[in-house]
């Protein structure tokens, strides 16, 4: 028996169709994800060595030398960045999703926040530039924190938000129930339920923003000696791959592939991480 | 379509003369502890309760029964005035819990939740360990000696008769317990911060037939201590653990009484209808 044997044979082969143009698809974003990767990794592994890590820059021609004051200065950022950027997102989250579910600041913020998330970030770095570079009179790791800080905020915000929503009211209501003040419901019980989303929020906004360079030419510019003051230029690995990757010197074009790398490595491990949080957290249960 | 009677006329004639005649009750003559009056309440504005006046009586079980939608679990709601958190919700009238209008705005309403306990439907445990579930309400109120807070931690789970099943595993996740001792869990944790009313809400309905019996068995044991309200979609359940019955349909309060009474001479027609199955 052959129902419709002719529109049988069309809906096969419609099907075959899309599943070949789909899987098509697939491999075309494959291939160049593969592709940025090998040469990334081809290029860049003969670029680190141990003195990479723990030399500061050499001029042009001097075989020696590394990036080492760079990597400080992307962790120092970084860390600092998350100083202000996460305890701000959460916050921001938690009135959200707490207290101010349906008013119309929260819905102003939500909305802002949406805009934010999806500024170009070189607009971020002239921002604090005008506001931050400029009065200090100096170009500083700080504001260059402060730059990473605004791109983490909407990110941590949202993600927050999203998560704490998931908590079920009537968790919040038993914890109330018993007499607990607000602050204390978020606190021990919504926060505890939702600490690997948290986390993930977090961990994935640190990934976010350890790729950004253009914020960073405006504040942190670039220093190629040790700076520990929070105050004054601070090099990072991200202007440093530019600023290597831009020069007619091929030592510094080769050692730029390095920075490149370390950059991949280490976004790859906070990725990997956050992955690893949700896995073994109620959220990735659920 | 359907009036309440007078309120009057479905009160035991207890709830103005104090503790005398317990209707149809041989033991001693019970007391009153929480006393509803002409209570109205509005989602909105919508008008869920109308004009409930009952009596809730001294360490005796309540159940509150009705269809769905009835207005029950919106009024046990109203005795630790849960509904403050959300806005547009709002109650009329007065509840005298030891003769204090709990629904006063200079109520303190912590303290209050201290007073009156709370078991939910669903098992709500918190995300800690066992022994944090119980714990979490004690440190509320009082800041005690690590080895004080354990024994008041073993009482309240010996209440709530768990203590056998998790005495060797307080500082595993409260996640891990089954449904039925979850909800013995959160039992534990209401009683733990010695509350003087615990309201149940539907605490057997999501749990299997044994750990529903577990329940009643602790709520005919608890109720030496504690006044409780239950709200219950469950006839049977009603008609066995509780002493006083309080019918509620669309919004009004049909009929309350002893439970025998309520069950086995209803005055109301709705109430016969409702009890043998007719509806709801």
């Amino acid at each position: 028996m052959m129902p419709g044997g002719l529109r049988y044979l069309r809906r096969k082969a419609v099907n075959a169709l899309l599943l070949t143009l789909s899987a098509a698809s697939a491999l075309f974003g494959l291939v160049f994800l593969v592709w940025i990767l090998r040469e990334v990794i081809l290029r860049g592994a003969r670029a680190l060595n141990w003195a990479f890590f723990t030399e500061l820059p050499a001029p042009p021609g001097v075989a020696a030398g590394g990036m080492a004051n760079a990597l400080v200065g992307t962790l120092l950022l970084t860390f600092l960045a998350i100083a202000i950027g996460v305890p701000t997102g959460i916050l921001a989250g938690t009135y959200l999703a707490e207290y101010g579910r349906r008013n119309p600041l929260a819905r102003a913020v939500r909305f802002v926040s949406d805009i934010l998330a999806s500024s170009p970030s070189i607009v971020v770095g002239v921002f604090v530039y005008a506001i931050l570079v400029k009065p200090l009179g100096s170009f500083s790791g700080l504001s260059g924190s402060v730059a990473l800080a605004i791109l983490m905020i909407p990110v941590v915000t949202r993600t927050s938000e999203e998560m704490l929503r998931l908590v079920p009211d009537t968790l919040r209501e038993a914890a109330l129930a018993l007499g607990a003040p607000h602050w204390k419901v978020i606190v021990a019980v919504c926060y505890r339920r939702v600490l690997g989303g948290l986390a993930t929020g977090v961990l994935l906004a640190v990934a976010r923003v350890s790729g950004e360079t253009a914020p960073l030419l405006f504040t942190a510019l670039n220093n190629p000696y040790w700076n520990w003051n929070p105050l004054r230029p601070t090099g990072t690995l991200n202007v440093t791959l530019f600023n290597y990757a831009m020069s007619p010197y091929d030592d510094w074009r080769a050692k730029a592939w390095g920075a490149a790398l370390l950059i991949t490595l280490m976004v790859l491990a906070t990725t990997l991480v956050a992955r690893l949080v949700v896995s073994r957290t109620e959220i990735g249960r659920s | 379509m359907v009036n309440a009677p007078p309120s009057a006329a479905v009160l035991p004639p207890t709830l103005e003369t104090g503790p005398s005649a317990g209707e149809g009750r041989t033991s001693g003559a019970p007391s009153l502890r929480i006393e509803v009056r002409n209570l109205s309440f509005f989602y909105g504005g919508h008008r869920a309760l109308s004009d409930i006046s009952l009596p809730i009586y001294d360490r005796e079980v309540t159940a509150f029964i009705g269809p769905s939608g009835c207005g029950k679990s919106t009024l046990i709601r109203c005795f630790n005035r849960m509904f403050d958190l959300y806005r547009g919700q709002r109650a009329e009238g007065e509840i005298l819990l030891d003769g204090r209008n709990i629904l006063a705005p200079d109520v303190d309403v912590t303290a209050l939740r201290a007073r009156v306990g709370v078991v939910f439907q669903k098992p709500t445990p918190f995300p800690m360990s066992i022994f944090e579930n119980v714990a979490f309400g004690i440190r509320l109120y009082e800041k005690l000696s690590r080895s004080v807070l354990r024994e008041r931690v073993e009482a309240a789970l010996q209440a709530a008769a768990l203590w056998d099943e998790v005495k060797d595993k307080l500082s595993q996740s409260a996640m891990g317990l089954s449904g039925g001792q979850q909800q013995r869990l959160c039992i534990a944790r209401a009683i733990a911060v010695n509350p003087e009313v615990l309201l149940m809400d539907e605490p057997a309905s999501a749990l299997d037939p044994i750990a529903t019996a577990k329940i009643e068995e602790l709520m005919e044991e608890l109720k030496s201590r504690y006044t409780i309200v239950v709200v219950t979609h469950n006839m049977q359940q009603a008609a066995r653990v509780s002493a006083y019955t309080a019918f509620l349909y669309l919004g009004t309060l049909v009929e309350f009484g002893p439970t025998e009474q309520v069950f086995t001479n209803p005055r109301d027609p709705k109430t016969r209808d409702y009890i043998t199955g007719r509806f709801g």
